[in-house]
């Protein structure tokens, strides 16, 4: 993990993915939405059906977050990255169909997900599992766009600032996982 | 026979669950702080920095360690010499109620799991095991979990031959699953014996542990210690950014069990291992 820290603006422009490398830590600034299981299932089963979508996802960056409830005055709770995997099943049609630009959650991604990373250019954030507080810090406003009665799995724009991700799987396919275990393991 | 009202218990639980999402135990932000010394990687060195700031944060600003302040996990152990006024099992899911609610907590919990699978929007039920006791006292232990961890729980049917490593085996073979989903580093929970549902709670039971204790059996204390050094072996590291911190510690509970048996189960506990405790 490189440990100078690049600022980058959301929605990530075509400059920015291709720059950005497996370890490199950002600072995000700008506009990313939220998704997490329900909303992923939504969006494809309208998809699948033909239907229109609530929101134009084209550019999006695609937090998977299900914030805890916000106390009077502050924008949100406490909002860590959910399992990315879950999520795998839907984002190939995401990156295909919608173009969004950026995905940030944690852990590992399956192959095909790797794969649509590489074909459409769409890089792999994650930010620190289990660091909700710290990372709400980042994040200035918080507003619903879609789904409202999935309650904390609704889409919403988070407006962030200096919020902090690590690139985990840049659009060449290198593996931060990969690349940072290695050197440690002995099993 | 000491009485206990039921509203003196909802009050308890409603105080514990809102406290063991806000407060990292202090045994495990110590730990962390350990693994600082222990840790050879400088990157997870400031992972570990990153964990404790979000810890102090949390506390100071009264606001969940983490998003997921998870489903309510109850251990209640009950002395055979308590009367309860009123509704004991209501009480405890009125707690949980008023605790998620009042305190900020995400609601996690589904009505059923397949179909509708529609949110209960106060967080219960509660999941509850009950014990009873010696005694005239209530203990309560209320332990939030997440799901990124709790889904990479495993169990295992092995058969007797199969022994020290066959446990072995399936450890590694969980902790190597969960990765970074379950926000290392980790506390392991390993259930040994019994049948396939007493060795599943042993290995709940065994994450939720005090992280300053260990099997008062020395044999398996040795072993915790040993698979603690094997875990961390894994490279997986703090956040799975590689590193010699995956787990804070390994726990194992067992019971006894059947001639042909040995159970097997692994349940996984994030960094912060939330748990908070009252004895009434």
């Amino acid at each position: 993990m490189r440990q100078n820290k690049i600022h980058i603006t959301a929605p990530f422009s075509s400059e920015t993915v291709q720059k950005l490398r497996a370890g490199d830590q950002v600072l995000i600034t700008g506009t990313i939405l939220t998704a997490r299981d329900a909303a992923h299932k939504r969006l494809i089963e309208s998809l699948e059906k033909g239907e229109n979508l609530p929101l134009n996802l084209e550019q999006a960056v695609i937090y998977y977050t299900g914030p805890s409830p916000a106390r009077p005055g502050l924008p949100v709770g406490s909002a860590g990255p959910t399992t990315s995997g879950r999520m795998d099943k839907y984002t190939p049609t995401l990156i295909e169909k919608c173009k969004i630009s950026g995905m940030i959650g944690k852990g590992y991604r399956s192959e095909e997900v790797i794969e649509s990373i590489k074909k459409f250019t769409v890089p792999y954030l994650v930010t620190l599992g289990g660091a909700g507080a710290l990372i709400a810090k980042s994040i200035k406003k918080y507003t619903v766009l879609a789904y409202d009665d999935l309650g904390a799995e609704a889409i919403a724009a988070m407006e962030v600032e200096d919020f902090p991700a690590i690139v985990a799987i840049d659009v060449l396919g290198n593996n931060f996982y990969e690349q940072g275990q290695a050197p440690y393991k002995e099993i | 026979m000491r009485e206990i009202q039921a509203k003196t218990i909802t009050e308890a639980v409603k105080n514990l669950c809102i406290k063991a999402c806000y407060n990292l135990p202090h045994d495990t932000y110590e730990a962390l702080h350990s693994l600082k010394e222990t840790e050879k990687s400088e990157s997870a060195k400031h992972i570990l920095n990153d964990l404790i700031e979000n810890a102090d944060i949390a506390y100071q600003g009264e606001v969940p360690i983490c998003q997921d302040t998870g489903v309510a996990v109850l251990f209640v152990e009950i002395g055979q010499d308590v009367h309860v006024a009123g509704n004991l099992e209501e009480a405890l899911h009125e707690g949980v109620r008023q605790g998620y609610v009042q305190g900020y907590l995400r609601k996690s919990v589904v009505a059923e799991p397949l179909f509708d699978r529609i949110n209960t929007k106060d967080n219960t039920p509660a999941f509850i095991h009950y014990s009873i006791v010696q005694g005239d006292k209530i203990k309560i232990r209320v332990a939030p979990k997440g799901a990124g961890s709790e889904n990479k729980s495993i169990v295992r049917m092995l058969v007797p031959a199969e022994g020290i490593e066959g446990v072995k085996n399936v450890i590694l073979e969980a902790v190597k699953k969960a990765g970074p989903n379950s926000c290392p580093p980790m506390v392991v929970g390993v259930g040994l014996g019994g049948t396939m549902e007493v060795c599943a709670i042993n290995a709940k039971k065994a994450c939720m542990r005090d992280i300053n204790t260990e099997n008062p059996d020395k044999r398996y204390a040795e072993l915790e210690k040993e698979l603690l050094t094997l875990v961390n072996k894994t490279g997986i590291g703090a956040q799975g950014f590689g590193g010699t911190s995956t787990a804070i510690r390994v726990h194992i509970e067992w019971s006894p069990t059947h001639i042909a048996s040995l159970p097997v189960a692994v349940n996984i506990n994030c960094h912060a291992a939330r748990h908070a405790e009252i004895i009434l």
